[in-house]
């Protein structure tokens, strides 16, 4: 409860000088390395599927492996795709945690904390 | 007593047991509304997964698939797909910058009272539509399933009425996450046993399975056809077909993450960390539970076949008849049981969300300026709101009818979401410039954009024949305005555009000033909520 109180009363200098400095902008920039194209990726690859299925439906169609067509393939895939992603964002994200703990140890540091 | 009965009430008697345990350990705000934030990754995304997968996808897929083919599983791909919008985009600013609701985010740094009424009239909306479509479904599905014990439509809907009002009266989130926990574990068991079965009825061979999704036979106004269910545009047909699936697609993928009962989820986590592990678990769980929809639908499509699910029930019915069709009665109770659990859970974390929404948002903060005048008024002021919701809900369900069309319910759900609440949320963790009349504007327009658009769409505008009767009719019976049923794709749009020109039409100093302390707090942790230790 303390901390809480602590950071209320923490003036607005203080976060603005966090997220002035480096090591923030390090974690941002970080972050969007990873987040952006992950994010541009899988929104094109899934409205892939419903733009094919959609205006290209005997194309998908074409039968690939017995009666499994195109269609399937695609829609199925998309699951391991949502998983793939999200597996490598969780270890993205431990670099992002590290990042972050360092900002939080400074900042409590600055207030003399333990 | 008949089987499926007894498995209800053994259901029941199980969640009425934990909802009293919950209850001695439900004292304090942070207790009732977000269960301590003590719930563990796993825990949470089990009940994160529990809490989404409804009736809706449990008996609706099932029926779309076994109907209308393959252009039923482009549900299932989006419903999963849209959880990287959840990962990637507002789990972990939302744990970090928030308490209870998702308007604790967006009011940080604007003017709190406009902002969270707004706010909380859209999550009101929201969860008392979605309700209504999951009340209405149970009633419906309690009556045909339990139509020996001669359970009426009315009883059936006040009791998941009762019950989702006592889970989350008595025992709080916790109850709730507890009661989406079971429901999860028994939806998948019961799906994975009957995905069993399916292959196991064509010899453990896939290719005989999906050969035989290749050639089903039904009738048609009295004539035999042979269709192959894995071709894509039974459902979706030109002119507007395609449209409408990329429509459906836009909201999946931008409303799941704007759904207000699964974003309250993440405040029941210690931390951020906590909240993306558990949105991996829920979609290792959703995801696995969505492909074995393909069991589920094409084993109902060829096994039972449409001609015998449409005179025993309807669509809804699908799941269990395939249950019965492969392992008799008493198998076919314990899927019906397991459909009742779902959207008993599913109701109770919309009841939670709902009423949290009103005390928090509207009652502390919008009337009484953020100060709770006593404490424990908060949860008392939520606990009388659960109720209150509860029996609009029920009023509302039994008033229709069980022959309503209520599908749209849940399409509505989904584009107020994805129209009003994401691009606010978004907006706000990402644009310094965002300010108050932005986000009440946002809101305004994507919750106005959504319903209008739903109201003029062909849900509720067409022109039936005389044989349609009661509440199966189309509401306004002419030509439907808007082509789509899914509005997403024009609403999502005009959500953002009233966002950013009303953000634009003003000028806000402190909302621009105190965008650092958002920024920072939601990306690195610093001052979030903390669980509460014992």
């Amino acid at each position: 409860m303390t901390e809480t109180k602590q950071l209320a009363d923490m003036n607005v200098t203080e976060w603005d000088r966090i997220a002035n400095s480096q090591e923030f902008k390090d974690l941002m920039a970080t972050k969007k390395v990873f987040i952006v194209p992950a994010f541009v990726f899988f929104i094109v690859y899934y409205f892939a599927l419903p733009v094919l299925v959609g205006y290209a439906p005997q194309f998908m169609a074409t039968k690939v492996i017995g009666n499994v067509n195109l269609a399937y393939l695609f829609a199925l895939s998309q699951f391991f795709m949502a998983w793939t992603v999200a597996w490598l964002y969780v270890k993205a994200a431990g670099d992002f945690d590290k990042l972050a703990k360092d900002i939080i140890d400074k900042s409590e540091l600055r207030r003399g904390g333990k | 007593m008949s089987t499926p009965l007894v498995m209800f009430l053994t259901f029941i008697a199980i969640t009425l047991g934990i909802t009293y345990w919950a209850s001695k350990r439900s004292a304090g705000s942070s207790a009732y509304f977000a269960a301590g934030r003590r719930v563990t990754g796993w825990q949470n995304g089990i009940a994160v997964a529990g809490d989404y997968m409804s009736a809706a996808s449990f008996l609706g897929i099932a029926g779309i698939i076994a109907f209308q083919g393959y252009d039923g599983f482009m549900f299932s791909v989006g419903w999963l797909v849209a959880y990287l919008t959840v990962l990637l985009v507002v789990a972990e600013p939302l744990r970090n910058a928030g308490r209870y609701t998702m308007a604790d985010v967006l009011a940080y740094r604007l003017k709190a009272r406009p902002v969270r009424a707004m706010a909380s009239l859209s999550t009101l909306t929201v969860s008392t539509f979605y309700m209504i479509a999951q009340m209405v479904g149970a009633g419906t599905l309690v009556t045909l399933l339990l139509k020996d014990s001669g359970l009426s439509y009315r009883t059936a809907v006040i009791g998941v009425g009762v019950l989702m009002i006592v889970y989350v009266v008595f025992g709080g989130m916790l109850a709730t996450t507890w009661v989406q926990i079971i429901k999860a574990i028994l939806l998948m068991g019961g799906t994975l046993l009957l995905s069993i079965l399916v292959i196991a009825h064509f010899h453990f061979s896939l290719s005989e399975f999906f050969n035989a999704i290749g050639h089903v036979t039904y009738h048609e106004k009295g004539v035999a056809v042979v269709k192959d269910f894995l071709q894509p545009g039974l459902r979706y047909k030109p002119p507007y077909g395609p449209l409408d699936l990329i429509s459906l697609g836009l909201a999946l993928i931008f409303g799941t993450a704007g759904l207000p009962h699964i974003l309250v989820r993440f405040y029941t986590v210690p931390d951020a960390k906590t909240a993306r592990i558990s949105v991996v678990w829920a979609m290792a769980l959703i995801g696995s539970f969505y492909i074995m929809t393909t069991f589920l639908g094409f084993g109902a499509a060829t096994i039972v076949g449409r001609d015998y699910i449409s005179t025993h029930g309807g669509t809804n019915m699908s799941a269990p008849l395939l249950a019965q069709n492969l392992a008799g009665d008493v198998f076919f109770a314990f899927i019906s049981a397991i459909a009742f659990a779902t959207i008993l859970a599913v109701v109770a974390g919309l009841t939670i969300s709902a009423s949290t929404s009103f005390a928090h948002d509207l009652w502390t903060n919008v009337i009484h300026n953020g100060v709770e005048r006593k404490p424990g008024e908060e949860i008392l002021v939520a606990r009388i709101s659960a109720f209150g919701v509860g029996a609009v809900a029920m009023f509302v369900a039994i008033l229709l009818g069980p022959t309503a069309n209520v599908a749209f319910l849940v399409a509505l759900a989904f584009a107020v979401a994805a129209s009003a609440n994401l691009p606010v949320i978004v907006l706000s963790i990402f644009w310094r410039r965002f300010n108050t009349m932005g986000a009440v504007l946002g809101l305004g327009t994507g919750l106005v954009a959504s319903i209008g658009l739903i109201l003029v769409g062909p849900s509720l505008m067409g022109i039936d024949p005389p044989t349609v009767v009661g509440a199966a009719r189309h509401l306004f019976q002419m030509k439907p305005l808007f082509p789509l049923e899914n509005p997403g794709i024009l609403s999502i749009p005009l959500g953002f555009a009233g966002a950013i020109l009303g953000t634009l039409l003003s000028h806000e100093p402190t909302a621009l000033h105190k965008y650092n302390e958002l920024l920072v707090r939601s990306n690195t942790g610093l001052g979030a909520e903390k669980a509460t230790s014992h």
